[in-house]
């Protein structure tokens, strides 16, 4: 479980994060959400560690980040997984070298371990046949594809993904909504995504947070974002002529 | 302000660069990848601008020599000391600015926008001794290049002086030996390591610490090249009030 206090974050005289506090569950896909400007990577790049934050604490499972050891951040680095918006596969590598890099840098296994692990990640995302890919040669769903293997190959504890579904046709925004999902359950880890697509809202919100302008709007999950009547959050999740038809069509249904 | 702050975050960047080494055993194959790309990559350029360089310095001394009571030697002696001092160490190491220099920058700045370098953060892995330090170290073979370059300099101008009837090859021969100063090679040899260090890191900075988008890589490397060179520049003048006066 990740545990937020009170985060405050600012660029400047700008104040980004104004005091969001929330936990991310165990064995459950948390999913950030929010409109563009409203401090989703921001806060998403606080929890990684990736930017330092004035005020505040994050907790991982009892662990808190700002208070750790150069040697602990590592340590805890090590048990995290993260998929980046634009997948952040090392251009120079091959797809198979990519899901084998955290392997090669932080275990001691054996080349023949190491295949047998990247192997064995990359058939758990369909990938068996794209070895010897360069990453400028896969479709943007396989990038992505790859960066979740990446992500999962040294059993991480935390998995983050920042809008995962971004550039992806519907369909396949769906078998990686799925796979994570499938991740999440099968190895029990702490998920955490940052998106704005409602399909996914839709699909594997097990928890969300809500942000605006910096602060935590709404909590809850996808069974209950619909029924809500928060109107920060109903103003986002009917913006789509879509979702707005939807809702029409439930609420006639209903009367 | 802004250049104190560049300055001091560079200083931060060169002592990080150092902490959390990476595993010698990745290292190892970053040097080696990094000494084909910066090194062996960059000795054809190097090889063709000494070589007809080093003939045009003989060509424009010969040509401004028209006192019959000047020794001819002397072309060769010119030339030995032109490429020698400066031109292989100082001019070569500016074009390397604009190769190896923009090279580096556009790599670790292209890094930087597609969030490779978070993804290595995220991972915990030191990204600056992960992808400066094997190109400072590859970089420390730098001499090797300006050595090529001097020799290459130096036949360039006996080519030149031989088939431009400038002077005889044995003229010219005794001109290089003329009062000849060990001292001044391993003159050139310290500069060279010097403009190596700054050839590694500024473009390593100036990659690194860069801001939006793929417009910019081009505007990073532009900017490195410029700051390289006046670091280089800069350098030399110190190094050569130090060493030879």
């Amino acid at each position: 479980m990740i545990e937020v206090k009170d985060l405050h974050k600012s660029f400047g005289d700008v104040h980004i994060l104004k005091g969001i506090s929330t936990t991310f569950e165990k064995g459950k896909t948390n999913l950030i959400i929010g409109q563009s400007g409203s401090g989703k990577t921001v806060f998403l790049k606080c929890l990684l560690g990736l930017f330092n934050y004035e005020e505040g604490s994050i907790s991982y499972e009892g662990r808190i980040f700002s208070k750790l050891s150069d040697e602990q951040k590592r340590d805890l680095r090590s048990e995290i997984g993260m998929v980046f918006q634009g997948s952040a596969l090392f251009d120079s590598m091959t797809i198979v070298e990519n899901v084998k890099f955290p392997l090669r840098m932080f275990t001691k296994l054996s080349e023949s371990e190491m295949d047998d692990r990247a192997n064995f990640v990359l058939k758990r995302v369909n990938l068996e046949n794209a070895h010897n890919k360069l990453p400028s040669e896969a479709s943007g769903g396989m990038q992505k594809r790859v960066a979740i293997a990446r992500a999962i190959v040294n059993r991480p504890k935390y998995l983050f993904c920042d809008e995962p579904n971004s550039g992806l046709d519907p369909k396949t925004a769906i078998v990686i909504d799925n796979l994570i999902q499938e991740i999440t359950d099968e190895y029990n880890i702490t998920t955490v995504i940052n998106t704005h697509d409602m399909n996914s809202v839709m699909e594997i919100g097990e928890k969300i947070v809500f942000l605006k302008d910096g602060l935590k709007a709404w909590e809850g999950s996808n069974e209950t974002i619909f029924k809500t009547n928060n109107e920060v959050v109903t103003d986002f999740v009917y913006s789509s002529e879509l979702f707005k038809k939807v809702r029409k069509m439930y609420i006639e249904e209903n009367v | 302000m802004n250049y104190l702050h560049s300055i001091g975050a560079y200083i931060l960047m060169i002592i990080e660069l150092f902490r959390k080494p990476t595993k010698w055993s990745v290292m190892k194959k970053l040097i080696i990848k990094d000494i084909d790309d910066l090194i062996i990559g960059s000795l054809g350029i190097v090889a063709f601008i000494s070589f007809f360089v080093g003939g045009v310095v003989t060509i424009q001394t010969a040509l401004n020599m028209d006192n019959p009571l000047i020794p001819k030697s002397l072309i060769g002696f010119a030339t030995r000391q032109s490429v020698i001092l400066e031109f292989a160490p100082t001019f070569i190491s500016i074009i390397m600015a604009g190769k190896v220099g923009s090279f580096i920058t556009s790599s670790i700045g292209t890094m930087r926008v597609t969030e490779q370098i978070d993804a290595l953060e995220v991972m915990g892995i030191n990204a600056l001794n992960y992808l400066v330090f094997p190109k400072l170290v590859a970089l420390m073979l730098y001499p090797f290049v300006i050595s090529i370059s001097m020799f290459l300099g130096i036949l360039g101008g006996l080519a030149a002086c031989a088939f431009g009837n400038f002077a005889t090859v044995n003229d010219y021969i005794t001109g290089l030996q003329d009062d000849f100063i060990p001292y001044h090679i391993i003159y050139a040899f310290i500069k060279t390591i010097g403009f190596a260090f700054f050839l590694a890191t500024i473009p390593s900075y100036h990659g690194f610490y860069m801001k939006g988008g793929a417009l910019d890589v081009g505007k990073a490397s532009t900017v490195s090249f410029v700051w390289t060179s006046v670091a280089i520049i800069t350098l030399n003048f110190i190094l050569t009030q130090i060493l030879l006066s």
